[in-house]
């Protein structure tokens, strides 16, 4: 297995859906290239990072919501609009 | 069965009094269900939208949706979460709506290979382990203006599946497309967003460690 085709397998190998054959060539290649580990390594973090980045969206923000719009909101409701 | 509780704002109605208001059709309930949920639906907008223009619009069309399907919320969710859902699915609509060209630009941030199939660039680890920065709001904000750099083909896939966790099915069916697709360019996504990453951490100086050098070299010779 080449880097490129490493490359190419590493969301399946980590939601665990390579084929074990495919898998055991995968580690293989880790083995004996640590290029491809920090690679990797830095596609988990990526994952782990994004996953968390609107985390604090549950927090409370500050109000950025145009008074506008929400004036736009409830007139809309208001407007006869049963079609 | 206890799921995660968001906050409540503090000085609303509890959500069962409030939800019979709002199908009962009380114009106060209306107005005090969008003064303390619209800033967060507009943050979950503004991810998927690509001008503020529409973020509101959505927020707004959304609202409209709710509105409609009112009677069919049966309180098995929360309040708060039916209308995310609404959200996401506006925003959906008008993402199909808008159709933009897929491969905008995305190659620039994939890793490339020299002719044997090797990496042509030698990485480097990020010193900061991700598990500490996932605890910074600033790391967040870094990560999710990385996000917003995506073009839009791959940063909504990546939004769906990784951020707001739909099934791969889930969001083929939203988006038009197969499976496979929404497999390749969640892969593509997190691919560009880490080398976007790398770059911002890297140019930091966060990572700077001593004894590897530049990352863009290594010019393959045959
Ligand atoms: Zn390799």
């Amino acid at each position: 297995m080449t880097c490129r085709e490493l490359t190419a397998f590493i969301a399946d190998y980590l939601s665990g859906d390579l084929p074990p054959d495919s898998k055991i060539e995968f580690e293989r290649h880790l083995d004996v290239c640590p290029n491809c580990v920090t690679y990797l390594d830095g596609y988990q973090d990526t994952v782990r990072l994004g996953r968390h980045a609107c985390d604090d969206d549950d927090a409370p923000v500050p109000d950025t919501v145009p008074e506008a719009l929400i004036e736009a909101v409830l007139s809309a409701r208001s407007k006869p609009s049963q079609a | 069965m206890q799921s995660d509780t968001h906050d409540r704002p503090t000085g609303t109605l509890d959500e069962t009094t409030l939800v019979a208001a709002l199908k009962a059709g009380d114009d106060a309930a209306f107005e005090t269900l969008v003064r303390t949920s619209s800033h967060r639906l507009l943050a979950v907008a503004r991810r998927f939208a690509r001008t503020e223009e529409d973020a509101q619009d959505i927020v707004q069309t959304a609202y409209m949706n709710a509105f409609r399907a009112l009677e069919k919320f049966e309180g098995q969710s929360q309040l708060s979460t039916w209308l995310h859902r609404i959200v996401v699915n506006t925003a959906l609509m008008k993402l199909r709506s808008q159709r933009t060209k897929p491969e905008e630009s995305i190659e620039t941030l994939l890793p490339t290979f020299k002719t044997d199939g090797h990496h042509a660039e030698r990485f480097r680890d990020w010193s900061v382990p991700a598990d500490a920065l996932v605890q910074q709001a600033e790391t967040r904000a870094t990560v999710r203006a990385c996000i917003a750099q995506l073009p839009e083909a791959y940063r909504s896939v990546l939004l769906l599946r990784d951020i707001e966790e739909r099934s791969t099915r889930d969001v083929a069916d939203a988006l038009g497309l197969t499976p496979a697709a929404v497999k390749t360019r969640l892969h593509r996504a997190r691919q560009a967003l880490s080398t976007l990453l790398r770059r911002r951490y890297a140019a930091d100086g966060v990572t700077a460690q001593d004894g590897v050098t530049s990352a863009g070299g290594a010019a393959s010779n045959s």
